[in-house]
């Protein structure tokens, strides 16, 4: 079905989601790629503190291409979400509500969005240009070094995903295949 | 002898990124207006539709097609009849991408070393591969590669007893093994014999064929169509979330190859299948 929520998103309304579910998203989400979750992640194998709160957040997989001139962002779609397989269940159990990317996820991640009632979304990979028109907003938080790989916060209205895995652990890749 | 002066080269293959990175090529705008139509799925047909949109959006209003603006592979035919002049023609190759890449807005996605990890910030060093042709002309492919579909690219060294069926498998394999994560639908550059290296070089290239045409070899021809049907038949679909439109090409090279081998290379591409072609 069709729903649209505000991010954050709460645990109540990440458990109504169900894998399959096209959702419009509006409010405040965060980006991070490859190179800020290994950062991240050591951070936290170091006992330091993240750039962003965990709870109830949402992590997108971008990293976009330049704004021109007047405009908030350039190209904007999902990378591939399993190269950040090897990070999420640690952020997830801090709290991470949802993720945005495209393409599988582990039995790890999977056992992790259900431990902790998290929901993971997918963009349509590869169109970054209308996936653009949805962010209102951008503005680098944190890694300002990592160019393109930056912790952004973006302000976004009616931004398109689908709900691929659930907070029950139902994969919608995989229920497509099946049938 | 023909004098060709490397400043031409630096200026065509500036352009030549910038319109690679809005604009699809005329065989690939199609065969995705196409898939638009022909698809069965409901939420396939939706998906395609959005990319429909993102085409339009993307040529209007000079956003890249798709975030990912590649690394600049670079295909370099050379007639043996041309002498550069200007100075260094890898630099000037490196220098299009550079500004190409630097003054279009496209995203700076190459790390100067694979280990360390830091980005070059100019998208350089292309990746180059030189071809000496006879003739005095040079004929210059871009083709902005992104990694979504290139981490799901492999090479299979087959063994000849494997035949035609090892190597319909080792496509169909890389293929369901890409699913969701190569941006279907793909296109499917394969190339079959040769060496390790030449194999992955021949599916590279095939990548760059137009979709609608296919190997003037009859038996390879009846190969990438029957693939096609096959992967169309796996169900993937657009996005990964299941239709009809799974590849829109399978596109196959060939090469001689050793009595003890059969090389299978399967390099994959997203539905963001970018090549751009000038002659000089």
């Amino acid at each position: 079905m069709e729903r649209h929520i505000q991010a954050p998103i709460n645990k109540e309304e990440a458990a109504a989601l169900r894998a399959g579910d096209y959702v419009y998203i509006s409010g405040t989400i965060y980006t991070a790629r490859d190179a800020a979750h290994k950062r991240m992640y050591e951070t936290l194998a170091h006992g330091g503190a993240l750039p962003l709160e965990m709870e109830n957040n949402v992590i997108y997989y971008m990293g976009p291409s330049p704004a021109r001139e007047g405009r908030p962002i350039g190209s904007a779609g999902p990378t591939t979400a399993s190269r950040m397989d090897k990070y999420a269940p640690d952020l997830l159990d801090l709290g991470l509500i949802g993720m945005i990317g495209k393409g599988k996820r582990s039995q790890a991640v999977k056992e992790a969005i259900v431990r902790n009632g998290a929901v993971y979304f997918a963009a349509v990979g590869g169109a970054g240009a209308l996936l653009s028109k949805s962010i209102t907003k951008s503005e680098v938080i944190a890694y300002d070094d990592l160019g393109t790989e930056a912790i952004r916060k973006l302000e976004v209205k009616d931004f398109p995903v689908i709900v691929v895995i659930d907070s029950e652990g139902t994969d919608l890749y995989e229920t497509v295949m099946a049938e | 002898m023909r004098m060709v002066d490397v400043a031409d080269v630096t200026r065509n293959i500036k352009e030549m990124c910038i319109e690679a990175n809005h604009f699809l090529a005329e065989d690939m705008d199609e065969a995705m207006k196409h898939a638009s139509q022909d698809e069965k799925a409901p939420l396939g047909r939706q998906i395609l539709c959005q990319l429909q949109d993102n085409l339009k959006i993307a040529g209007e209003d000079m956003i890249p097609i798709c975030q990912d603006t590649g690394m600049a592979v670079i295909f370099m035919e050379i007639g043996q009849d041309v002498h550069f002049t200007g100075g260094s023609l890898e630099e000037a190759v490196n220098e299009g991408v550079r500004q190409g890449y630097v003054e279009g807005y496209l995203r700076k996605s190459v790390v100067g070393d694979p280990l360390i990890r830091e980005n070059t910030k100019d998208n350089t060093p292309a990746v180059i591969h030189y071809e000496m042709v006879v003739g005095d002309s040079v004929k210059i492919t871009v083709a902005p590669k992104g990694f979504g579909s290139e981490n799901m690219s492999r090479v299979f060294m087959l063994k000849p007893a494997d035949g035609i069926e090892g190597v319909k498998n080792a496509i169909l394999t890389a293929v369901k093994d890409a699913g969701p994560n190569a941006c279907p639908p793909m296109v499917v550059g394969v190339g079959i014999g040769g060496t390790f290296e030449k194999c992955a070089l021949m599916a590279k290239k095939a990548l760059t064929r137009p979709v609608n045409e296919h190997s003037e070899i009859p038996y390879v021809k009846e190969l990438e169509e029957e693939l096609l049907l096959k992967i169309n038949e796996t169900g993937i679909g657009p996005g990964g979330l299941g239709g009809t439109t799974t590849a829109l090409a399978v596109n196959i090279n060939t090469y001689p190859t050793h009595i003890a081998g059969l090389p299978v290379a399967v390099n994959i591409c997203c539905h963001v299948n970018r090549h751009a072609v000038r002659s000089l």
